[in-house]
């Protein structure tokens, strides 16, 4: 059961990261001053949240693991994050689509596991869940923005939702580890969060003047480490510098 | 001041006076970040809490605990992070909001928690400058994780105010 919860622990935390690296790709290149900061606050919560389940992974593990050696030393096929959060930012308009998805994803998803029967996973997920409702609230009025814009904006955030879509399936899939831990009312059952996240999703496209795409192939993978051939790269850029000087530190 | 026998109480008071990194006019106890001091076979256990997940300043508040308590002999301490129960800005008393507003930034009102999620429900902040209610927000994120930009409307000056958490 243990090595359950740590590969669970894995998944969030590893989704957490690569979400907040892709949004600190941003820092410095926002459009506006006002959005350079709101995403690399978003990226520092996620960061900060992806720490706090790598580190209640090592801690179970033991064997004097720490949260680096997570984040750093291991390989792609070792990350198990959902695969929307590795796709590129492209512009903003995508950055914010992709946001927008996987912060309603992650609304439901914590308000569920701060629930869980595991008091730590709780604790972080109540934590989690005060930041993700800002994120939300942030990316959900860009949408409407951007649908409800101007041409251009228009067509950009469409692109993105052709883009992105593919990737949402993911999210709600279920393997034998997460079905074991649910069982044991440890881990969220994801598959119940499609009715409530479709739901929010229409309700915001709505009135961004969106349509939702029905029946699109939908890609899956990321419980088995298997990735879009992005992932390689962001963890190229994230680990090089751990890689070429082992526990340096500033 | 040098503890000849570790009271918990004077070690939880020179705790309590470490002024928060980013905010320096309140104290990590007025945050509510210091969460308990205590003491276990003659070791000095400090807990502290994140305000944000990912709050940076929360490494160095861990330095100052351990500077101030080696400045005053003692080493034999851990620094505990806890994530339960989440930090809250309710946890903020009143003489600390009123040491923000001296220093410019709006304080966060009492109750947390607006569960209204789909658009941002704009609420009138008070310039901490002015006192006018006629100001409007300019980011919902601003210069640290617990803090949005407004704009006083009133006497023109920008101002922080720190979110309801």
């Amino acid at each position: 059961m243990k090595n359950y919860v740590i590969e669970y622990c894995l998944r969030l935390a590893d989704t957490s990261l690569i979400l907040g690296q892709r949004l600190g790709e941003w820092c410095g290149h926002g459009p506006i001053l006002e959005e350079d900061i709101a995403l690399t606050n978003i990226s520092l919560d996620s960061i900060g949240q992806a720490r706090g389940f790598y580190t209640y992974a090592a801690e179970l593990e033991g064997k004097e693991k720490t949260e680096d050696d997570y984040a750093y030393l291991r390989d792609e096929r070792e990350f198990r994050n959902l695969l929307i959060v590795e796709q590129p930012n492209v512009d903003f308009a995508q950055t914010i689509m992709r946001q927008f998805l996987v912060s309603t994803f992650q609304f439901y998803f914590f308000d569920a596991l701060k629930n869980s029967s595991d008091q730590t996973l709780a604790a972080l997920a109540a934590k989690s869940l005060k930041e993700v409702t800002y994120h939300l609230r942030h990316s959900s009025a860009w949408v409407i923005r951007l649908g409800d814009g101007t041409e251009e904006s228009k067509r950009k955030i469409e692109s993105s939702i052709d883009e992105l879509w593919p990737y949402t399936g993911d999210m709600f899939d279920m393997d034998e580890t997460e079905l074991v831990l649910a069982e044991k009312s440890i881990a969220v059952d994801s598959k119940k969060l499609k009715p409530l996240w479709e739901k929010k999703v229409q309700e915001i496209f709505s009135e961004a003047t969106l349509n939702v795409p029905q029946n699109i192939f939908m890609m899956s993978g990321s419980r088995e480490g298997k990735h879009t051939e992005n992932l390689g790269f962001i963890l190229a850029e994230m680990q090089s510098l751990h890689r070429a000087h082992p526990g340096v530190q500033w | 001041m040098i503890l000849d026998d570790i009271n918990i109480e004077a070690v939880k008071a020179l705790l309590s006076e470490i002024p928060d990194p980013e905010i320096p006019v309140i104290t990590i106890a007025d945050l509510g970040i210091l969460r308990e001091v205590k003491e276990h076979d003659g070791k000095i256990i400090v807990t502290i809490t994140p305000t944000y997940s990912g709050c940076p300043a929360m490494k160095a508040i861990e330095n100052e605990i351990g500077s101030v308590l080696k400045e005053n002999s003692i080493d034999d301490f851990e620094v505990k992070y806890t994530y339960a129960p989440a930090w809250t800005t309710d946890w903020m008393n009143d003489s600390a909001k009123e040491k923000l507003r001296a220093y410019g930034i709006a304080p966060p009102e009492k109750s947390t928690s607006d569960k209204n999620v789909l658009m941002p429900h704009q609420k009138m902040r008070n310039c901490p400058r002015c006192g006018s209610g006629n100001t409007e927000m300019i980011s919902a994120f601003g210069s640290t994780a617990c803090k949005a930009l407004y704009r006083c409307k009133n006497c023109g000056e920008p101002f922080d105010y720190f979110k309801c958490h």
